[in-house]
């Protein structure tokens, strides 16, 4: 029977890259009330005309199988690949951070970042931009320590997503 | 290499391509309602009149529901042709209902030019926005360059895998421009493959585990109907070797005879006793073109608890989405049906003889209820006498029946024996009130020389009623059978049942003189409201040569039984009046609708 387990999980959508295509997806989830937590969109073959979609959404494992099976039934789709249950897989996420601030915080800042690995690409006397890439958590986790030392603005992209190893989705 | 096998390229408008798609694609009749964005369409429609037969509706929706009339009682594409902005919103629910009944159309809509699209221009709207969530698959055409390859795929697309309606919106300058039309068959799709056979293991398995059940029932829907004639046909077959009982939704009635003792009625919310409690009790549910709609299913925890489910459906989408079924089969269920007989055969397998002759004594008990019986109380005509009258004098004729939405409905569905497939139109999915009559033009333009009778509703006749002009002017003979109760007599039942008999407006205190307004439309008016005179009435109203509308009228308050209150369990059915005091329908029960 069914469980009210929610699980996180993450789709990847290869589609025909024609207009409403992304209109057909987001008003699948909407219509449907389903979750999208992040949603990220991209032509990947100009040649082929194809856009891949990743979408991070939450749900019961009855629900995200029905979220599978009605993306699949959308006309312009090629694949569906469900990357927390069907293979390994790697997920990233870019983010630009502003931090404002001066004296010992400021010097903070720069520290934690350099601690993840984020690096300034805008800097003034009283702020830096930080360019930071890496899973979700990393990126919630370094929101979090920015917090107190001036946290002024966050831009994400939303999650991309790969299998491990050599074969492709 | 065979000449025939070259494409031919034409230079021709993309108005005159519709055209030449829709001969290309056999479609020989189709509805509409001209406006600005589609005149030149109508244009090349003029100099096709020939080989095109346009039937002028009233309203839009009227256009999509005689479209779906037309492609249900014949299985091919039903066609509409409306314009843009009020056109195309007014086509949205025949579209809608299409989706959710799975009937395939092909609605064309006209768009304001490309050079004014998205300036709010006159009768301009988002015709693909706002039809993306009720159609298959929609377009709009922004090149005279894929105009040919767009109207090919969306015959492919409306009428394959789990059929539904499309929409082709196209701009009036892309209906003038000229370009090459290409055949079709010339285009393949890159994405959309739907399946069709069935996977022979797990066809195997459905056949063993068919095999080895003390108490089958088949449950069988509108799939079936969709997998063409042979389905229903080879549905016969199977049920013939297995020995099963078969029910079957509202959507798949006709696919197997209704007279035949293996037949146990309609399951659901308002279907048989035996039906409803055979589907609670069994041990193998074979599942063929269903979805397991909330109508169906009751309360979704109590649903035939103990059985294990086969499940055939061509839409994956609907397998384990309303119910968990232990045996998914993705195919149409004509083919699959077709490969169970083979291997039923060809392992030569038998059925439990002793268990199953159990689970018909089971069944003739419950039978034996006779749930579908009703009193004749005071000496006004019940309207489930109506319909039995109405199916005894129409049985031997070539008939077709559609259906608006309410008691009426139920009551066809539950009493109107059908034979055959493709017989029986009526709003599933949707429940749309005002199918019923803009259907019927539809299939009797499609049977010339049938009974198209619409069983209506005094409200439901007033959604569509201006389509009995449509009627006249294209000499559509249809009738309109009105159980006229002056209540919207399926929402005053759950009233009484469910808000403590409150009836908020729910009586029509002012209804027309159906018999003089149909005179005014140029049909023939009939009214009876005496069960002595029945009869007589319905047979003038047969015999008619034009479109009559018959003004029946019947017992105000009665009940539409038996009846699985919301949110209860198949087995917890009430059969009359009498049943009501007892069943308290949940709080959640009055959630659902």
């Amino acid at each position: 029977m069914s469980t009210n387990r929610i699980e996180r999980h993450t789709f990847a959508i290869l589609v025909d890259n024609e207009a409403g295509v992304l209109a057909r997806i987001v008003g699948l989830f909407s219509g449907r009330g389903y979750n999208i937590e992040s949603l990220t969109v991209a032509e990947i073959d100009p040649s082929q005309h194809t856009s891949r979609i990743t979408i991070v959404t939450s749900g019961t494992p009855e629900i995200l199988e029905q979220i599978r099976a009605q993306i699949g039934r959308v006309v312009p789709v090629h694949r569906v690949v469900d990357w927390t249950v069907d293979k390994p897989s790697i997920a990233r996420e870019m983010a630009l951070i502003k931090v404002a601030g001066t004296g010992e915080k400021r010097v903070e800042a720069l520290r934690i970042a350099d601690a993840f690995r984020a690096r300034p690409v805008d800097t003034t006397h009283t702020s830096f931009v930080f360019e930071i890439t890496g899973s979700p958590d990393k990126i919630n986790q370094f929101v979090d320590l920015m917090q107190p030392l001036g946290l002024v603005e966050i831009s994400r992209t939303g999650v991309a997503a790969i299998s491990r190893g050599p074969d492709p989705m | 290499m065979d000449k025939t096998m070259i494409p031919s390229i034409k230079e021709m408008t993309g108005a005159e391509m519709v055209i030449q798609a829709l001969k290309d694609h056999g479609v020989e009749h189709i509805f509409g309602y001209p406006g600005g964005a589609v005149l030149p369409i109508y244009d090349a429609l003029f100099a096709a009149a020939n080989e095109l037969v346009h039937v002028l509706v009233r309203h839009e929706q009227g256009a999509v529901h005689a479209a779906e009339g037309y492609a249900r009682s014949t299985g091919k594409c039903g066609v509409a042709l409306v314009t843009s902005g009020p056109g195309a919103t007014n086509a949205v629910t025949g579209l809608a209902d299409a989706l959710l009944d799975s009937i395939p159309i092909v609605v064309l809509s006209g768009q304001v030019a490309t050079h004014l699209i998205g300036t709010d221009a006159f009768q301009e709207c988002d015709t693909v926005g706002i039809t993306r969530p009720c159609t298959k698959h929609n377009w709009l055409v922004k090149d005279i360059a894929d105009l040919p390859r767009i109207l090919h795929e969306a015959f492919q697309i409306a009428t394959t895998g789990r059929p539904g309606p499309v929409v082709i919106d196209i701009p009036k300058d892309i209906q003038f421009k000229k370009g090459f039309y290409v055949e079709p068959g010339s285009v393949s799709h890159r994405t959309y493959k739907p399946p069709f056979e069935a996977d022979i293991d797990a066809i195997s398995q459905a056949v063993a585990l068919m095999a080895s059940a003390k108490k089958p029932i088949f449950y069988t829907g509108g799939g079936v109907i969709n997998a063409g004639p042979a389905a229903s046909e080879h549905l016969r077959e199977l049920v013939e070797l297995t020995g099963f009982p078969v029910t079957s939704t509202l959507m798949g009635l006709g696919a197997y005879p209704a007279s035949d003792d293996k037949w146990l009625g309609m399951l659901g919310m308002h279907g048989t006793y035996e039906a409803n409690w055979a589907m609670h009790d069994c041990d193998v549910m074979i599942g063929l073109g269903v979805r397991f709609d909330d109508r169906v299913t009751g309360r979704i925890d109590a649903f035939s608890p103990g059985s294990k489910k086969i499940h055939v459906d061509i839409d994956p989408s609907q397998i384990n989405k309303n119910i968990r079924v232990d045996l998914p089969i993705i195919a149409d269920a004509g083919q699959a049906i077709k490969a169970m007989i083979k291997v039923w055969k060809q392992k030569e397998y038998k059925a439990d003889k002793k268990a199953l002759a159990e689970w018909w004594e089971q069944i003739e008990r419950w039978r034996a209820k006779n749930c579908l019986a009703y009193k004749q109380n005071g000496n006004g005509i019940k309207p489930q006498y109506a319909i039995d009258r109405l199916y005894e004098l129409t049985k031997n004729r070539d008939t077709y029946i559609t259906t608006e939405v309410g008691q009426h409905q139920m009551w066809a569905a539950q009493r109107y024996k059908f034979e055959q497939p493709n017989r029986w139109m009526t709003s599933g999915g949707l429940g749309t009130m005002g199918y019923g009559i803009p259907a019927a033009l539809g299939v009797q333009l499609a049977h010339r020389d049938s009974l198209v009778i619409d069983i209506a509703g005094e409200g439901s006749v007033q959604m569509t009623m201006q389509e009995m002009s449509t009627a006249v002017q294209s000499n559509l003979p249809i009738k309109i059978f009105i159980l006229n109760n002056r209540y919207l007599g399926m929402v005053r039942q759950w009233q009484q049942l469910l808000h403590g008999g409150r009836y908020s407006h729910t009586y029509s205190e002012a209804l027309p003189d159906f018999v003089k307004m149909a005179e005014a439309f140029g049909c023939v008016g009939i009214r009876c409201d005496k069960p002595e005179d029945l009869d007589a009435a319905i047979l003038k109203m047969i015999d008619c040569p034009k479109p009559v509308l018959f003004d029946c009228i019947v017992d105000q308050m009665e009940n539409c039984y038996p009846m699985i209150p919301s949110g209860a369990a198949h087995n917890e059915m009430i059969l009359c009046d009498a049943d009501e005091e007892a069943t308290q329908v949940s709080d959640a029960g009055k959630m659902l609708v």
